[in-house]
């Protein structure tokens, strides 16, 4: 069997004296979407910012693509094809539309052109010279999904896409990772968002107190739905 | 009052502007990028005087050559000192950087002073820059028209780069959100030594236009430095234009208040500061952050 594309075993991490992580394992295969659910607070986010290095107090292991990045910096995580999608979206204020586009550069080849993203998000193509975050939160969402699409990254970390939004953007953030699927992407997503989760994921980790206790594949899905929201409490 | 010595004190006030926004450009850059209130700027500008001076002395470089070559050793000065000082202050206190930056003013003038005394040292101004246009109702030297125009052209390419290219679109993002800039995979470390260097350049710049103008000498950079802070409160940071205009305007408004009431030609400009700080905190073209 070949190695998962990225493969977490025992990860801890620390926001300053607080200790956030406690031994995280979760792997996903080339080719998966995975989603990590869980409660506010669980550690979904922070399992993010410590794969792409944001975080820096983090021990264990990550492999990605079979290479070890535990103490590697930033900016080479991202050269190793993983894009990131925060929480906040991080859409650049002093940025035009577009400019926040074509930001991120082109760590692999084999991304999305401009044309197929603003097929995928027309609304991007109106807005190309307005300032970022004069857009509205769906389209800021959007546009943080398209510029890690260009990118030809073939990890995506994206974290909360759904958060706040109407159900026709949340349907179009669902089309884009569908295509990201056909594309032989391999998909990360926290996600609180239960119903939208078990739509696009192959497969579930459960997040509590900052450890994976539970996995569920799509199958399992439907018999053990009850199990799933006691998990979150819902 | 005679429309010569009038215009004449336009001209002064518009070089004097030019290297108060050649200045104010590399502070602005390094304040965005680095968090640095970068005082040793005027020391980089004197540098970029002396190393021409040096080259013209000891290789018989001409003045063309080290309009080029002066920058380039100012800011491998930058990034050296960059690599091993500066950046051990970074982080969210502006503090560590600004009393930082004071000592390496007041070290490299005391190195300069040390080796080649504080006498000043007379820059001879190119042959193609000699004389000037008689206009009838003023004389134009050509050097200061020369100094006026290169000056706001680098300024104007400063600003292209900055606005209008992909690595000035790198630059801006790194301004804005570090962490994230990095983790689309931009080495922000090295941008922002990159960014100290070509800040540090444009002083050595305006150091190399300022040599046949004024004497050379290890003291120069530390008086206009001061001024030139005022400025950059005045018109706040964040914008380049805004730099340049509030830059060419208050040289100008320096050099009338020398041809009307002298006595106050040295403080108009901080005189101009306290009342842009009282109405407009974050000054003319600044925002509130």
């Amino acid at each position: 069997m070949t190695e998962p594309l990225i493969k977490i075993v025992d990860l801890h991490a620390r926001y300053g004296s607080s200790h956030v992580l406690h031994g995280v394992h979760l792997d996903v295969g080339k080719g998966e979407i995975a989603t990590i659910v869980g409660r506010n607070g669980a550690g979904k986010s922070t399992t993010l910012r410590a794969i792409m290095g944001i975080l820096r107090s983090r021990t264990g292991s990550i492999r990605i693509a079979g290479q070890e990045t535990i103490a590697a910096p930033s900016e080479h995580i991202a050269w190793l094809g993983v894009g990131y999608v925060p929480e906040e979206r991080g859409i650049f204020a002093s940025l035009s539309v577009a400019d926040n586009l074509l930001l991120p550069p082109i760590v692999a080849a084999g991304g999305m052109s401009i044309e197929e993203i603003h097929a995928l998000f027309p609304n991007l193509r109106e807005r190309g010279r307005s300032p970022g975050t004069k857009l509205s939160g769906g389209e800021q969402q959007m546009l943080a999904i398209a510029r890690v699409l260009r990118t030809g990254a073939s990890l995506l970390l994206l974290d909360e896409p759904t958060e706040g939004l109407a159900p026709a953007i949340v349907q179009r953030i669902r089309l884009a990772i569908d295509a990201m699927k056909a594309r032989g992407q391999t998909v990360l997503l926290v996600e609180q968002n239960l119903r939208f989760a078990v739509k696009v994921a192959d497969r579930h980790y459960v997040m509590e107190n900052g450890r994976i206790v539970d996995v569920m594949d799509r199958a399992e899905v439907a018999t053990k739905m009850e199990r799933l929201q006691r998990h979150l409490g819902v | 009052m005679s429309p010569d010595q009038l215009f004449g004190q336009l001209l002064v006030g518009l070089i004097n502007g030019s290297f108060y926004a050649l200045l104010a450009l590399g502070l602005s850059i390094i304040f965005g990028l680095l968090g640095i209130v970068n005082i040793a700027q005027g020391a980089f500008y004197m540098a970029g005087a002396y190393f021409s001076w040096l080259m013209l002395q000891t290789l018989g470089v001409n003045y063309w050559a080290a309009l080029v070559l002066s920058p380039l050793m100012v800011a491998l000065l930058g990034v050296v000192l960059e690599k091993f000082i500066v950046f051990r202050v970074y982080g969210p206190d502006h503090m560590p950087g600004l009393l930082l930056t004071l000592g390496l003013l007041l070290i490299i003038q005391g190195v300069f002073v040390y080796i080649f005394g504080a006498v000043a040292r007379p820059y001879p101004t190119p042959d193609a820059l000699r004389g000037g246009w008689d206009l009838s109702f003023v004389f134009l030297p050509k050097y200061r028209v020369w100094t006026v125009a290169v000056s706001i052209l680098v300024c104007f390419a400063t600003w292209f780069f900055i606005e209008k290219t992909s690595l000035g679109r790198t630059l801006r993002a790194a301004n804005e959100n570090p962490v994230l800039t990095r983790a689309f995979g931009v080495n922000v470390p090295a941008l922002m030594t990159f960014g100290f260097g070509f800040g540090v350049a444009l002083a050595g710049f305006a150091g190399v236009l300022a040599a046949p103008l004024y004497t050379v000498s290890p003291l120069m950079g530390v008086d206009l430095i001061i001024t030139v802070f005022a400025v950059v409160v005045v018109g706040g940071l964040g914008s380049i234009l805004g730099a340049v205009v509030t830059s060419l305007s208050l040289g100008v408004v320096e050099g009338f208040t020398k041809v009307f009431y002298p006595q106050a030609s040295h403080m108009v400009i901080f005189v101009i500061m306290i009342l842009v700080l009282l109405v407009r905190p974050a000054g003319l073209f600044g925002t509130e952050k």
